[in-house]
């Protein structure tokens, strides 16, 4: 490889940006004492031991379980709408997939907070109701209001991937599939579906890991004592100042991750998904 | 030979009657009366763009007839979906499934029909022994050869056991040696397992080696329909006798029955019925042209080029405006006089169309 050097800037990068900040985070996790004066540092499990406490397990379980649903209905909205796109024509289909990009040219803040002022309690939705004769409704500052962010936030995420695959796929295994006495039904269950499998593994990585780790949607539409495990993460480093504690909880949150990826790679017998594996 | 009427014959396993196809305004089909018998080896034969893929898309049932009906067996089914019909393909690229071993691609319509798991299996095998697969159950489709992938194909068809089988030009991304050994076997296939084929290429050899019946097709229309035997020698127009083998095409006049007057003399000829003093298009075949001295021949002409062929060389010659083909084993060098002799039932007389 005489092109060996070109690699280098890029190996810098990751070293600098992805490998010390992780061996640091590991070695905090795993040390007590004084980390910003490096005294008194020892080896210790306790940071971890800390986090078996009932009221952090339910924060993690509850970080899980609100991703795994946001995931999960993410699918169920995204799958269905990247076949229907990928059906219509090449003009219809990219004005389609470009309303699904607009969004994402705007800040993340700006349209968190732009639910936010929707679902408030004199909000336009409220307004509404009340028009029609209804009490308003509490619809910001719970499980709901923070899945809602995440299933609108990150549905492109699912979307996407799913689409790309489907489009690939080419007309006339599905006529064959015909040919051979498939109605609708068995062709999408014995050829669309599992054809599309690298794309649902893609979308899936994609929407859980950002909403596992989220804290903007839960802070801002959950309220300010809501707590997932990425608040508790912010919270150690940026209030606390417990950066060991914070480095443990991140250290548990990435396995949990690697798990989740490990058992939707399963899925992926070809092993040619978009995945991160 | 064409056949049409609007009777129902329970002896045609499929029946096209007055077929049109429109795409956006574009006629790719027009007015086609087609039937095909019981264990039928059928090609539809011509250039890309003729109507012929369309003609077979629209007997499998993904297309369905602008104007006309289709039957099988005597029964309309004109808009059944594909998957209600004994009819299946063998796609041109396969279109095997990707994610399905070969095992799997075979049994897939057999899965469908919810048959045994013994049965599906017993039948299976069956079917590799016939495309000569054996032992390939569990490979995957993209670690096999064209040819081996375009095996999988007509089993995977005709496990299914359909009373057609429809073949989209399924020997065109195979090399010329694979190509020829699979007409054979495709030929022999047929007859053991007495199912009607309709073939459809734009490979003129390969239709007059394979079919029974030829149907010759251009610009959405059947041109000629008839045995390889026919079509070779007795071109119906102008367009089979270019598109079928190689032809000289000069203009004539038919001065009476079995008279006509080409290159500035009058031949003799086996056709009759048309128009006195009407004028025609001749066609003659270049190996239907024998070369003898020149002071003996009707027609006289200069060698302008010899190309060796391998069985025959192929010499161009010229005399009264006209550029002569020849086919011939006998070499003349260029620039010598030959003369040719054709005979009678070699010149076949066609009715001029009008050039649109």
């Amino acid at each position: 490889m005489k092109l060996k050097w070109i690699s280098y800037p890029y190996i810098t990068w990751m070293i600098i940006f992805i490998v010390v900040p992780l061996i640091l985070i590991l070695f905090f996790s795993f040390t007590s004492g004084d980390i910003q004066e490096l005294k008194n540092l020892e080896f210790t499990l306790d940071n971890f031991k800390r986090f078996m406490d009932p009221m952090y397990l339910k924060v993690l379980g509850k970080s899980l379980s609100l991703a795994l649903q946001s995931t999960l209905i993410c699918l169920a909205l995204g799958y269905p709408m990247a076949m229907i796109i990928s059906k219509e024509n090449i003009k219809k289909r990219n004005i389609l997939i470009l309303l699904f990009v607009v969004p994402m040219w705007m800040n993340f803040l700006l349209r968190t907070y732009a639910w936010m002022t929707l679902l408030s309690k004199n909000g336009f939705i409220n307004f509404i109701i009340t028009k029609l004769g209804f009490s308003p409704l509490k619809l910001l500052y719970n499980d709901k209001a923070v899945l809602m962010g995440m299933i609108y936030n990150f549905l492109p995420f699912m979307v996407l991937p799913i689409y790309s695959v489907l489009i690939k796929i080419d007309n006339k295994l599905i006529e064959a599939a015909e040919d051979l006495g498939a109605n609708k039904m068995q062709v999408f269950l014995r050829v669309i579906l599992p054809l599309s499998l690298p794309g649902v593994i893609s979308g899936f990585t994609m929407v859980f890991m950002p909403a596992v780790s989220t804290f903007v949607i839960s802070r801002l539409l959950g309220g300010g004592h809501y707590m997932l495990i990425g608040n508790l993460i912010e919270q150690q480093f940026l209030y606390v100042g417990d950066w060991q504690f914070g480095s443990a909880i991140s250290i548990i949150m990435m396995v949990f991750i690697l798990i989740a990826m490990g058992i939707t790679a399963k899925f992926d017998k070809d092993k040619e998904g978009g995945g991160l594996w | 030979m064409i056949k049409e009427g609007l009777y129902l014959d329970k002896n045609y396993i499929i029946d096209l009657k007055k077929v049109s196809k429109t795409y956006d305004d574009v006629e790719v089909l027009k007015n086609i009366n087609l039937y095909v018998r019981e264990n039928e080896f059928l090609t539809l034969l011509g250039p890309s763009g003729c109507g012929k893929t369309t003609t077979l898309r629209i007997i499998g049932g993904f297309e369905q007839p602008t104007k006309g009906k289709v039957f099988f067996e005597g029964k309309d089914i004109t808009i059944l979906p594909p998957y209600q019909r004994q009819i299946n393909t063998v796609f041109q690229k396969y279109a095997l499934f990707p994610h399905l071993d070969v095992f799997n691609n075979i049994a897939f319509g057999l899965k469908i029909k919810k048959i045994s798991k013994v049965e599906i299996k017993k039948k299976v095998t069956e079917m590799l022994k016939l495309v000569n697969l054996e032992g390939f159950e569990y490979r995957s489709i993209d670690s096999l050869s064209g040819g081996q992938q375009q095996r999988v194909a007509i089993a995977r068809a005709l496990v299914n056991e359909p009373k057609v089988l429809l073949l989209d030009e399924p020997l065109g991304a195979l090399d010329l040696k694979l190509r020829k050994e699979m007409q054979m076997e495709l030929k022999n296939m047929q007859k053991r397992v007495g199912v009607t084929f309709i073939y459809v290429t734009h490979d003129q050899e390969e239709a007059l080696t394979m079919s029974d019946t030829v149907v010759v097709m251009d610009k959405g229309m059947i041109q000629q329909i008839g045995t390889p035997i026919d079509i070779y020698n007795e071109p119906k127009n102008v367009f089979v006798a270019q598109f079928i083998g190689e032809s000289n095409i000069v203009d004539g006049i038919m001065h009476d029955d079995f008279v006509v007057e080409f290159a500035g003399r009058i031949f003799e000829c086996v056709d009759k019925g048309f128009e006195k003093e009407e004028n025609v298009d001749v066609v003659i075949r270049p190996e239907d042209i024998n070369i003898v001295n020149a002071e003996e021949g009707m027609l006289k002409g200069r060698v302008k080029s010899v190309t060796f062929k391998g069985v025959h060389y192929e010499m161009i010659a010229s005399g009264e405006n006209i550029e002569w083909k020849i086919h011939s084993t006998i070499m003349k060098p260029v620039d010598s006089e030959i003369g040719m002799i054709i005979s009678p039932d070699s010149i076949h007389i066609m009715k001029k169309v009008s050039k649109n």
